[in-house]
């Protein structure tokens, strides 16, 4: 393949967003991520195939590398249409650090479009990074403008762990946890999860959920079982002392 | 029903069908058509078994499918000779059998008349409507009760099936419908030659086959007409296909709000197990294949094959990025080959009479028919089958008979919510895919809807957007916020909050929309705007320098006065306004007062002597 005037070699069944990582080029993302699968919904990442049957603009997340393709990444008419991608989702979302940043990036102060105030771009990495974990606690509803990410029929969930992946992944902070007393709660899912308390100082600390999960996975180390962080790290300290202690005894 | 084992068995069913006694020298078709159906066709057809059976007589009642001239319904057809009566009501029908059938006398009152020369017309295939068109598949709809297979085995179905398991290797099947030069007829015209061979060619076991029958370009109702009126056809296509790829299975997807098609096609797949058509071991013992009805919700985005394929699978229609391509990973990831319901309907014929005589219609590049819904501001509006290359203007004057209340002919919309505005101006333009696409529109699946003077472009335009807008399934940007913003500019115009650079925003959104977007959705919607912009610059100006929509038509823009000579103070406009908003002093012609008036119109409807005046 050549990109951006360079031949390179790419790896059979790679994406060219891949393949020009690999050679260092930067291309923008919002809706991709390297552990998921790709979704090809947010367009920033566009680049244009100059050669072949089917030239033109394509979502580079998503496009496989093919022999003999001519790539650009960086061209006028690439850059022109992503800053209007990227125009798009500020009008949609202008409180967003993450959207802005890029805006900024791409040269545009504000958006020539009419504003709205959503945190959300629906980008779904939430949806699905809850289902690769294999819960699917959340999904879009309605279609078009009226396109959310939501719990089923949205009522609290039955099924959320609290894990926070969908919270940790979200490029625009729009997910929200927060450990009030006994209960992890997230707004934007409507949904409040018990919190185990810990068996050591009994301060509550951890999704129940979240830990019969990963005592199925088997992705537990059993002497941490129901111990907090703090409760851990002290009773690493006591048994690292007590080695201590037995071998300066010796 | 007697299972059909061979080629042999379906040869002789077709030459009993033909000697049986029930063919009878009088067939009097009547269309029960959705359109028909609307006009009461239900209770035409059941007076007309009802006297046949009263006075004894040797003539079939054949319900059918749509016939096309939806205009003039509920339809009527007197074979074999052809007397066309329209607008039948059941109270008609006694006189038809005593005076038609009993007497053979044509009653002058149900004929149809030219509206340009209004003359009479006493056959169906000298009605202007029908004179110019072409309908080598329509045609058939007005023959064959679609609830009777046995009515598409008369007129020869099934034996392009015959032909090909007795005679043709799949690759010679390929060659046929490569040479016949048929492309697909849901809008993006892909040789289906070509379609056909790359899902033959992928090395899987499992393959499917798709009838794509989503219609749901607003106004565009072929592919259920076809599905209602014809359904063995299909049935036939997808056969020949599923030999050809080496599919054993297929769907037809199609809408849930599309009950008479759901029905018609179920029967008859029935009607073809029974017979053995469908199944295991078809007319001999190497062929199986079996159809499934799969019924849509009716989302837009489904007519986009990804979403489609998504949508039998189970889950939200929404697209893929493509490739790979269906040909490669369809349906649960298999090679799978997805045609429009009218491409299916098309490949019994080529069979059958060939690859050369097909060529013979159309244009260089664009071969065979195209059934075509026809729209708006016509005089015939209903379904048309025509040859490819045809020009706008003889669809418009020739066989729609020209626009309504001798208005002028402003602009046709042609492929639906993805199409564009064609004017005035290229009515000679020649209607195939290549001429379309230059023009700025596209085939589509057939949409014609046609606009006249009174139309505002700008309007027409928003319109669209706000159909796309409703439809796109949100997941890509530029579709879910680009077509958005597109209509809050256009609705921004039309309310004469315009200004300067609104067109130029407008033209750079277009292109990045069709340019960034997942699916075809996304890169056609901008195409309403982009050709009324081509065509029609000079309106976007009038609402957005002059704040002043031309056709009148832009509520925010227009005003209502009242002319005083021509008033002739009745006060009809007084007591109709519905806000109160019209008054006058004792004696005077009254004065509408704009505050309160919400240009509704109703004055403007109810005035006596057309004083009001719209500015």
């Amino acid at each position: 393949m050549i990109v951006n005037n360079q031949e390179i070699e790419a790896k059979e069944d790679s994406t060219l967003l891949q393949a020009a990582s690999a050679m260092g080029i930067v291309i923008p993302t919002l809706c991709f991520h390297e552990a998921l699968g790709p979704h090809g919904s947010c367009r920033v990442c566009l680049v244009e195939i100059v050669n072949g049957a089917r030239p033109g603009l394509v979502a580079s997340c998503t496009y496989p590398v093919e022999e003999g393709l001519v790539v650009e990444t960086n061209n006028t008419k690439v850059l022109k249409t992503r800053r209007i991608m990227v125009e798009l989702l500020l009008a949609r979302c202008p409180d967003s650090t993450k959207i802005r940043g890029l805006a900024n990036d791409l040269g545009i102060a504000e958006p020539r479009f009419d504003k709205e105030n959503e945190s959300c771009i629906l980008c779904g990495l939430c949806v699905r990074v809850c289902r690769e974990i294999g819960i699917n606690s959340v999904g879009f509803i309605q279609r078009g403008t009226n396109r959310e990410v939501t719990t089923p029929f949205q009522k609290p969930s039955e099924v959320c762990l609290g894990c926070q992946a969908c919270a940790f992944l979200c490029p625009t902070g729009a997910i929200k946890f927060e450990d009030v007393a006994e209960e992890r709660k997230v707004e934007k899912w409507k949904t409040s999860i018990k919190l185990q308390r810990c068996s050591s100082c009994s301060r509550p600390f951890f999704p129940e959920p979240l830990q019969l999960y990963l005592k199925e996975k088997e992705l537990l180390v059993p002497e941490n079982i129901g111990l907090c962080e703090v409760c851990r790290r002290k009773s690493l300290g006591s048994r690292l002392a007590s080695i201590l202690s037995r071998k300066s005894t010796v | 029903m007697q299972r059909i084992y061979n080629l042999q068995d379906l040869d002789d069913l077709r030459a009993e069908i033909k000697k049986r006694p029930q063919g009878k020298a009088i067939t009097i078709a009547v269309c029960n058509g959705t359109g028909c159906q609307a006009y009461g066709c239900g209770k035409v057809t059941q007076a007309f078994m009802d006297e046949v059976t009263k006075h004894g007589l040797d003539v079939e009642i054949k319900p059918t499918g749509c016939h096309g001239f939806c205009q003039s319904g509920p339809i009527t057809v007197i074979h074999p000779d052809g007397i066309f009566y329209q607008r039948i009501k059941p109270e008609d029908v006694g006189e038809i059998i005593s005076e038609t059938i009993m007497r053979n006398r044509i009653i002058q009152r149900l004929l149809y008349e030219d509206p340009l020369t209004l003359e009479k017309i006493t056959y169906e295939k000298d009605v202007p409507f029908y004179k110019k068109q072409m309908r080598i598949i329509f045609g058939n709809n007005g023959f064959i009760n679609p609830r009777n297979i046995d009515d598409y085995i008369a007129i020869g179905g099934y034996s392009a099936i015959s032909k090909v398991l007795k005679e043709m290797e799949p690759e010679e099947v390929i060659g046929e419908i490569k040479n016949s030069g048929l492309r697909g007829r849901g809008g993006a015209g892909f040789p289906t030659g070509v379609k056909w061979e790359v899902c033959r060619n992928a090395e899987e076991d499992q393959k499917y086959l798709i009838c794509n029958s989503d219609e749901g370009d607003p106004g565009a109702y072929m592919d259920r007409s076809l599905l209602e009126g014809n359904p063995h056809s299909v049935i036939e296509g997808m056969l020949i296909g599923a030999y050809t790829i080496g599919a054993p299975k297929g769907f037809i997807y199609v809408r849930h709000e599309y009950p008479l098609a759901v029905k018609n096609i179920s029967f008859a797949i029935s009607q073809a197990s029974e017979y053995g058509l469908l199944g295991k071991d078809i007319l001999g013992p190497s062929f199986s294949f079996d159809i499934e009805i799969i019924r849509g919700a009716g989302a837009f985005i489904c007519g986009e094959e990804t979403s489609l394929i998504a949508s039998i699978e189970g889950g939200r229609g929404e697209p893929r990025p493509r490739p790979p391509y269906p040909a490669q990973k369809g349906l649960w990831g298999k090679p799978t080959n997805i045609n429009n319901v009218e491409t299916w309907a098309n490949i019994p014929l080529i069979i059958d009479r060939g690859a050369d005589w097909y060529t013979q219609m159309g244009t260089e590049k664009s071969k065979g028919t195209k059934i075509f819904s026809l729209v708006g501001k016509i005089n015939n509006t209903g379904l048309i089958e025509v040859p490819m290359g045809i020009s706008l203007r003889e669809v418009i004057y020739e066989i729609g008979g020209g626009i309504p209340g001798g208005k002028k002919f402003k602009a046709i919309q042609t492929g639906g919510p993805s199409g564009g505005c064609i004017p005035a101006a290229m009515l000679d333009l020649p209607i195939d895919y290549e001429g379309l696409t230059a023009a700025g529109s596209i085939m589509g699946s057939g949409g014609l809807v046609v606009m006249d003077e009174d139309t505002c472009m700008v309007d027409v335009a928003k319109y669209f957007l706000k159909f796309t807008v409703d439809e796109s399934c949100g997941l890509c940007t530029p579709c879910r916020e680009g077509i958005k913003q597109m209509l809050h500019l256009l609705t921004r115009i039309t309310e004469g909050k315009g200004k300067e650079g609104d067109i130029e925003l407008l033209e750079e959104l277009c292109q990045a929309i069709k340019d960034a977007s997942l699916c075809g959705l996304g890169g056609t919607a901008p195409n309403p705007v982009l050709s009324t912009l081509r065509y029609f610059p000079e309106e976007y100006q009038a609402h957005i320098k002059d704040k002043r929509c031309p056709a009148k038509v832009c509520r925010p823009l227009i005003r209502y006065q009242i002319d005083a000579e021509k008033c002739v103070i009745c006060g009809l406009c007084i007591e109709s306004c519905p806000e109160g908003a019209i008054a006058s002093e004792a004696g005077e012609s009254p004065t509408i007062n704009l505050d309160k008036c919400i240009k509704c119109g109703i004055c403007l409807d109810t005035c006596p002597s057309e004083a009001i005046i719209v500015q």
